[in-house]
């Protein structure tokens, strides 16, 4: 195997990724880089679900401020909402923390990374969830109401599991935006794959091994994220009619 | 659009209200003062800002055209390439890819004699084209895959009468091929340039001094927090509005 690496003159790049090296630093950055974007996506989920339900079930003000909230979130890039959210939660984390006595506290860069990039996941989510359940043939809903379910039974018995084969294709796509999206935390300052990339390649001046090494680890994360959510689409999909053959 | 019947609901009416109470707040209870010494900064930085988009967003899409027609129709030696791309591009973030453009190439090509003694050499130590270079190719990528759906979204009985016609290939092209296949993808094109709008500020990190990198300059500065990035959230929410209206003209024109 060195031999090899060796033979194509990747002798010292190996060596520069070897896990006893900074390929172990790439790989921390790699699973923080992930734990932040499951935790982004898990958060955008719950705001979306509960965003989709107010855009449709809502009073009117919901409504509007929903609309603000998906509105506003869409246009600005994600970078200064990142900014923004983060000097926001901090602040307000260190006012209550000084209400009740304490003095300023150090963030923990994994739950702000989350917050703050779960807060932009929303916006997306709630868009994607409230098409889906607009798919959902009313009566299925309206035979729910009738028999007397409460309205959280319904949504858990019949909305969510009829909406999931619409929802998968656009919150798959939302998944792979969070894993990218968690690249911008580097500005930040957050120890994530990003930034531990180019830390490693500034000091060491192989920018080129690290940062190829880098986008190929996010690669494998695009692409096995890919097959992963094509089986759930499969599965959300199971007893509808196959789409394949059909018009296009 | 809404309409102005539909804007002056009583909840809108009151809505409408708080928010030009929270604007009045902000005016009078928010610091203000840097702005009249920012200001030729932050047009400065507003040009390059749009200057890089529109340039990158039109280099993008001449390079997407063929790569979508690599895909859609090409033989297997060029709709590999032109897929492979696509999906690099699209899997990993773009922070990543400016990145190993500008540290990477920026730290091979002084090694090189001979384009140092360049005429291009000048431009090649400066960071904006590697920006645009970045931002270009992931348009593009993005594009790419966009414009692989029009290509074949296309009907097929349109290409054949245009070949019965006896009409060359290119013209065909030209002249029905691409406008529908354009036609078809607007709106997602509009879309895709909101995005790429959205995307400009990962430049202001090699250095590049567009609207975003100004706002940090006078955060830094002056240790003012959110004025300036309240202020950059309007000036990027101004901006998605021209673009989506100007899109809309298209659409209809």
């Amino acid at each position: 195997m060195t031999g090899l690496l060796e033979l194509l003159g990747l002798g010292a790049s190996a060596e520069l990724l070897s896990l006893s090296g900074w390929g172990g630093n790439l790989l921390r950055g790699l699973a923080n880089s992930l734990q932040i974007a499951f935790g982004a996506f898990g958060l955008g989920l719950v705001i979306g679900l509960f965003g989709a339900y107010g855009k449709l079930y809502g009073g009117k003000v919901t409504r509007d401020l929903l609309a603000i909230y998906t509105t506003v979130i869409r246009a600005v890039p994600e970078l200064v909402l990142i900014l923004i959210l983060y000097y926001v939660g901090s602040d307000i984390i260190n006012k209550i923390s000084e209400a009740m006595g304490g003095g300023r506290v150090e963030i923990n860069g994994v739950a702000a990374g989350i917050w703050v990039l779960g807060i932009v996941q929303g916006a997306y989510a709630t868009e994607v969830l409230r098409g889906a359940i607009k798919a959902v043939p009313v009566g299925q809903i309206e035979a729910a109401k009738s028999y007397g379910m409460p309205a959280f039974l319904t949504m858990r018995r019949v909305t969510i599991p009829a909406m999931m084969s619409f929802a998968v294709p656009g919150l798959a796509n939302l998944w792979l935006i969070a894993t990218k999206d968690t690249a911008l935390l580097a500005v930040v300052g957050f120890n994530e794959l990003t930034l531990e990339t180019r830390q490693a390649a500034s000091s060491t001046r192989a920018y080129f091994t690290f940062f190829l090494a880098a986008g190929f680890l996010y690669l494998m994360v695009t692409l096995c994220s890919g097959a992963v959510f094509a089986r759930v689409e499969k599965w959300a999909r199971r007893g509808q009619p196959s789409l394949k053959g059909g018009a296009r | 659009m809404i309409s102005l019947k539909e804007l002056m609901q009583p909840h809108r009416i009151v809505m409408m209200l708080v928010f030009a109470g929270i604007v009045i707040w902000c005016a009078f209870a928010l610091r203000w003062d840097w702005i009249p010494k920012y200001t030729p900064l932050a047009l400065e930085g507003l040009w390059t800002t749009i200057w890089i988009l529109v340039v990158s967003t039109f280099l993008g899409f001449l390079l997407a055209v063929p790569l979508g027609l690599a895909q859609a129709v090409g033989p297997w030696y060029l709709s590999i390439p032109a897929r492979t791309f696509c999906t690099i591009i699209r899997g990993t973030p773009l922070l990543l890819q400016i990145w190993l453009l500008y540290y990477g190439l920026g730290s091979l090509f002084p090694q090189f004699p001979w384009i140092r003694s360049s005429e291009l050499w000048p431009y090649l130590r400066q960071a904006w084209p590697y920006a645009v270079l970045a931002l270009t190719l992931s348009y593009a990528g993005y594009e790419g895959e966009v414009m692989r759906g029009a290509f074949s979204g296309v009907a097929k009985g349109q290409l054949e009468a245009a070949k019965s016609f006896g009409m060359p290939r290119f013209t065909m092209f030209r002249r029905i091929w691409l406008p529908q296949a354009v036609r078809n993808v607007l709106p997602t094109l509009g879309g895709e340039t909101i995005l790429q709008l959205k995307a400009t500020p990962l430049v202001a990190t090699i250095t590049v001094m567009e609207i975003y990198a100004v706002s940090s300059r006078v955060r830094s500065d002056t240790f003012i927090v959110y004025e300036p990035l309240l202020l950059l959230a309007l000036v990027y929410m101004a901006i998605a509005g021209v673009i989506a209206l100007a899109f809309r003209r298209f659409e209809k024109g």
